[in-house]
């Protein structure tokens, strides 16, 4: 049961998304965002949907992931399609009894639907394109200016790495735990709330406890490897940006010329 | 005499219908009487853990049914938990289950689930604890405070206090020294003599299964290739070595001697046995010595 979370939704790939560096991908994926809400026409909203489409092409990640990363989402986009739907004021093209459908309405609506599934689309494709770690690798090096306020990036990115890695590990140790406990009889399926609540001590407390022992051991074996800290700290895996990171730069910037202008070409609807 | 753990074709497969799909255990068919200590051998792997699980109903069979004292285990879900205390399950490195604030707190978790009596906890608690030799005044401590071994050995002194018809021991000696080894073995053994009931005992080291075991079952590749008593088992001592599962070093070491010519038994699994037999052989040539 445990075992279904998916978390690290890397989706491993050779293609050009895959390979480009992790730093432009998350420039390029705010870029996207703000681009997204720009765009305030049905048409410059569309170049969005291009974008979305063609970068599921080019990644080569499967269709059902894209459904996958938008469906947990579809419930939100539907209530705020119809808030939009009946509470814009502006021509009425639908009337029953208090409901007014209204032409802007409409247009808001559809809106913000394309809006928010291309962001979740858009956004996915970041984390299926780029494992946690080259992820967490490109976030260090773009927070690291904030290294001059004090701010220790190196030792939050590396919080975040160890984290993703332990996610698994410590749901195989609950799945354990839960087993070792019901065959001494817990009962974790029946009773009140409270009842409920009180079952999950015997579950928690091995599990916080052999947490800590992991990140006891987990500290210790780094410092018998002498780390200390970003300072001075060379990498194997040195980042740089391609020929092909400036051109998929300058594409966007070349959208986003596009989008201002096309929101200016008035349309029916 | 009826069996007390009856498997009928029961198979398991891991995460069905993806591209992960994996057989754990295929279509096992088993009987194990009452009374006996069964060694459970097999590769990593080789679906040990797995079938373990189901027979307490902690994993549910893709197919086949499952029997315990006659009784089908899945019939009635609601009294699945039943049966969990009529099969006890110790896992690996069961130490670290341990969630109370006192040892004897810990060991009663098990009888508390049952349901019983003040008293009967209490009787309960003291034997089970005193089935694996710990002291009276360790009981009011607090478990993290004990030694890796003891621990283990509360653990399992939780499982014992369940008074189960059928214990099961995921390799109880897993990560201990000889010396705990041993006394965890001994101790099991001690049990099992004085309860009669029945034990099953996963273990890698075929040394502890051919002293303690009075069968043995041996797991590959998802099926059971044997189950028969330890001198059956053992004699297949060239199959075995072809599935990287090994015989006794003593074994290895006396049909090598057979081989040159010293005419020892060929069903030698302990270093007793071993003993006994050379000193025979020794007092035969007129050399006399002892073991």
């Amino acid at each position: 049961m445990l075992k279904d979370i998916t978390i690290g939704q890397y989706f491993p790939g050779q293609s050009l998304l895959h390979r480009m560096d992790p730093r432009m991908k998350l420039i390029l994926t705010l870029y996207f965002v703000v681009l997204l809400f720009v765009a305030s026409n049905l048409l410059s909203v569309s170049l969005g949907v291009l974008v979305v489409i063609v970068g599921y092409a080019v990644s080569k990640v499967p269709l059902r992931m894209l459904l996958k990363s938008v469906r947990p989402v579809l419930l939100i986009v539907a209530f705020t399609a119809l808030l939009n739907l009946f509470f814009v004021d502006g021509t009425p093209v639908f009337q029953w009894g208090f409901l007014t459908i209204t032409q802007e309405g409409i247009r808001y609506a559809v809106l913000i639907c394309v809006r928010i599934v291309c962001l979740i689309a858009g956004t996915s494709l970041l984390t299926y394109t780029t494992s946690p770690i080259a992820l967490t690798d490109g976030l260090e090096r773009l927070l690291a200016p904030l290294n001059r306020i004090h701010l220790p990036v190196h030792e939050l990115a590396m919080m975040m790495t160890i984290a993703l890695r332990f996610i698994p590990t410590l749901v195989e140790e609950t799945d354990k735990i839960i087993s070792a406990q019901k065959a001494r009889g817990a009962d974790l399926e029946s009773g009140g709330l409270f009842q409920r609540a009180k079952a999950l001590i015997p579950i928690l407390i091995p599990l916080f406890i052999s947490a800590f022992r992991r990140a006891d051991e987990l500290a210790m074996a780094m410092e018998c490897r002498c780390y200390r800290g970003g300072e001075g700290r060379t990498r194997m895996r040195q980042l740089h940006y391609s020929a092909w990171d400036y051109a998929i730069l300058g594409l966007f910037v070349a959208m986003t010329v596009a989008v201002v202008l096309i929101n200016r070409i008035p349309l029916p609807i | 005499m009826s069996a007390i753990l009856k498997l009928e074709h029961v198979s398991y497969v891991y995460s069905k219908g993806t591209p992960f799909e994996k057989t754990a255990i295929d279509d096992i068919n088993l009987e194990i009487q009452p009374g006996e200590l069964v060694g459970v051998i097999g590769h990593t792997g080789s679906g040990k853990s797995t079938l373990v699980q189901h027979l307490n109903g902690l994993l549910e069979p893709t197919s086949g049914k499952i029997y315990i004292d006659g009784q089908d285990l899945w019939a009635d879900r609601t009294k699945l938990r039943t049966f969990r205390f009529q099969v006890g399950l110790v896992f690996q490195y069961p130490e670290y289950q341990l969630f109370e604030e006192t040892v004897y707190k810990d060991i009663a978790f098990g009888p508390k689930n049952m349901g019983l009596s003040q008293e009967e906890i209490h009787r309960r608690v003291l034997q089970a604890a005193a089935f694996v030799g710990l002291q009276e005044d360790q009981l009011q401590k607090s478990p993290f405070e004990l030694s890796g071994g003891q621990k283990r050995r509360v653990a399992i002194a939780g499982v014992l206090a369940m008074e189960p018809q059928v214990l099961v021991l995921d390799e109880p000696t897993a990560g201990l020294d000889p010396r705990g080894r041993d006394l965890i073995l001994d101790q099991i053994k001690a049990y099992h003599e004085k309860q009669r009931n029945t034990v099953l005992l996963i273990s890698h080291s075929m040394e502890d299964v051919a002293k303690y075991a009075t069968k043995v079952l041996v797991m590959n590749q998802a099926k059971v290739f044997l189950y028969d008593t330890v001198d059956q088992v053992f004699s297949h001592a060239q199959e075995m070595e072809q599935m990287g599962l090994d015989v006794p070093q003593v074994t290895k070491i006396c049909l090598e001697l057979r081989k040159r010519g010293y005419a020892l038994p060929d069903n030698i699994y302990t270093v007793e046995q071993a003993c006994r037999a050379l000193s025979r052989l020794a007092a035969l040539e007129g050399r006399g010595t002892s073991c």
